[in-house]
Parts: C-alpha cells; sequence; structure tokens
C-alpha cells in the first residue's frame, strides 16, 4: 500500500494524523512501533523520524513526520477526497492558518501537559505533578476564553466548516475529557458544544476504534 | 499604504513578520504597539489579535494575527515578489512543511524560554532562573544535534534554498547568539554555519535596523 503510517496506538500525534487519514477516507497500512521496546529510539526508526517520536508516514517514495505537516499535505494533496479540511478562497485560507497557529502555538503546549501529567503518568504509574496541572490549567482557561469568544461568532474555530485546526485539537481534547479537565471545556458553552460535536464526528470514532 | 502591521521593535514574533516583509520586498507601515502602556491589552488592539500579542496584521479588509500565519500568508500570497519562501513542487513542499513544524514544535518551544530568561528579563530588571536556563539549553543541544545532521545533508532546514523554515528561526537565534547559549550553535559546524548565513541575509540586516 502506498501510504503507511509509523505510530503508537496510545500516541496523541498518532491519533491527530489518523484522524485525518479516516476524514479523507484513505486506505493505509498502520505499522505499530513498539515504544515499550524502544522501537522508536532504533536505528530504522530515527532514520524515519530523527527525533525519535510517533508518528513517521511514507507515501510511495514521500517520508515525514511531525503529525501537522502530516495532515497539512494529505489535506492539500487529496483535496478530492473526503471531508474538506483546507479552504480554498485564499483570504478564508489565511484566516484558518490563524487557527492552525494557535492550535499549535497556544493549546497544544498547555493541553499536552496537562495530557502527560492527568492521563499518560497514572498509565506508566507515574505521580502527578500537581503544581504543573495547575499551572497549565491557567493557562489553557485563557486559550478557552478566546475560543469561547471566537465560536460565538464562527462555528469552528477556522470558519464556517471542520478544518484541519479543528481536527489537530481531537487527541489532547479526547484525553483531557476523561480527567478533572473536563470542567474547564464544561464550564464554557460554545466551548462545550464545539468539543461534542468534533468528538462525535464518525472519522474520528473510526479513528480512535480501529 | 494597503499592508499594516501592528507590532514591537524588540518583540521577536514582530521580528518573524519584518523579516518575511523584507525578503518579499513588501512596503508596509509599521504601527508601534507601546507595551510598555499595555497598549496591547486594549479593546482596540484586542480585536486585532485576542490573544493581546503583537504582532497583528492587516492588507485591507484582511486581518490576521500569529506571526507564523503571517509570513505563510505573505509567502503565498506574494509568491512572485522577492525571494521564494515556499517551494512549488508539492513533495519538496511537503517536506519543507516538516522543518516549519519542527520549528514551531521543537526550536520555539526550548529558544524562546531562553530567550526570555536571558534576554527580556535583564531587559525588565527580573532574575534569571538558572534552572530553567539548564533545562532548556539542554532541549535546545538535542534539537540542534538533529539540525547538524539534516544541515550535512541540505544546505537549508527545509531544501537547498533559504525558506520559510530558516526564516522562522532567525528572531529567536539573533537574541541567542548574544547570550551564553551562543555556545551550542558554535559548537555545531553546520548549524553554526547556516546560522551564520542566514543572520547575514540583506532582508534580516534592513528588518532589524529599519
Amino acid at each position: 500500500m502506498a501510504i503507511k503510517l509509523f505510530g503508537a496506538v496510545g500516541s496523541t500525534a498518532t491519533l491527530r494524523v489518523k484522524a485525518c487519514l479516516a476524514e479523507k477516507g484513505l486506505e493505509y497500512e498502520f505499522v505499530n512501533v513498539d515504544m515499550s521496546k524502544q522501537e522508536h529510539k532504533s536505528p530504522e526508526f530515527l532514520s524515519r523520524n530523527p527525533f525519535g517520536q510517533v508518528p513517521a508516514f511514507e507515501d510511495g517514495d514521500l517520508k515525514l513526520f511531525e503529525s501537522r505537516a502530516i495532515t497539512q499535505y494529505l489535506a492539500h494533496t487529496y483535496t478530492d477526497k473526503g471531508t474538506d479540511l483546507i479552504i480554498k478562497d485564499p483570504k478564508q485560507m489565511a484566516i484558518l492558518a490563524v487557527w492552525i497557529e494557535v492550535e499549535s502555538q497556544k493549546f497544544e503546549p498547555a493541553s499536552s501537559k496537562l495530557a502527560w501529567e492527568l492521563a499518560y503518568k497514572p498509565m506508566f504509574g507515574m505521580t502527578t505533578d500537581e503544581a504543573v496541572v495547575e499551572e497549565n490549567e491557567k493557562k489553557l482557561e485563557q486559550v478557552l476564553d478566546v475560543y469561547e469568544s471566537r465560536l460565538s461568532e464562527s462555528k469552528y474555530l477556522g470558519g464556517e466548516s471542520f478544518t484541519l485546526t479543528d481536527l489537530h485539537h481531537l487527541p489532547n481534547i479526547k484525553y483531557l475529557m476523561g480527567t478533572q479537565t473536563k470542567k474547564v471545556f464544561d464550564a464554557r458553552p460554545h466551548v462545550s458544544a464545539w468539543a461534542a460535536d468534533i468528538l462525535s464526528r464518525p472519522a474520528w470514532v473510526k479513528a480512535t476504534t480501529t
């Protein structure tokens, strides 16, 4: 199969790409990278991602890493398949690009630290650092206050339709909804409705169950 | 003038947008946001960037924020002006997108914390947190090790020519080479040569002196 995704089942970054592949309705081969055996630090895998992180991606002879570069490649290359995850109009695309950056620069740092402390650490029998949780919940609240305002004017973050910027949020939101941080989303009605909407998309359900 | 950039002269994110405008040879009006007077938190400015951060950007009726969304808009919209900051070939563009993400996800977090601790805090008469410096220098070293390998195979990060992936590094790098962190760049010959090369580009010199 031309498209191969090298990843780990519980990895948020791997899920980000799986979500995109599912939205575009693309067939691919999933290659499990066994992180418990340090496979992500093997020379073979480092040749795919020099940072030794999942996922890595292959489409024919094109090799990529960084989940948001992979999703952008898929969204721009397979524009005629499945859900349209970008916007053709250049001005609307520019606005979409703003909110893609917002996820990257504002939502990801706070939410990924919270997912690590509250979801992953317990899985590995490690102790949650409550100070880190408190600090990052405060940061996340500031971000979600901006989202609450944005989503009161716009159906989705990037505009009137579901796009890459909403998709990029899915993995971290999924994990945080199973933790105390859920309250931060619930307290903001537009954010809460948007989160419920995107988490219920058939492609996301498919990506998280197969 | 159709293009306006709202920013602060010392702000690394503002410099990122200025660098891009200079590379493209685009005329614009610079509107100084006086952060010492909290102008970046005024209702007027918050309507341009709801996170209350510089820069903000305007072209006609298009309003953008997030420096990397602004540079991407400029690079795509003004493809025929000045330096080519993106790559037309779709596969090469996909690889460029990987290294744009690497700057965003790997270089920016570590380097921006170092710039804050070693440069901005001193400007504001605040005390540097040496533990934060040590932790982030370790992280930056891991990133620069990957860059050293990449740049031994590729003239620039994104490919054989200077592109957005390199440009996005300029502001934080400019500040860090004026601090003790310079030694991390100096210790890696390909990184050191690449840094010297991009820091000497006429457009960058113009952006940091005009």
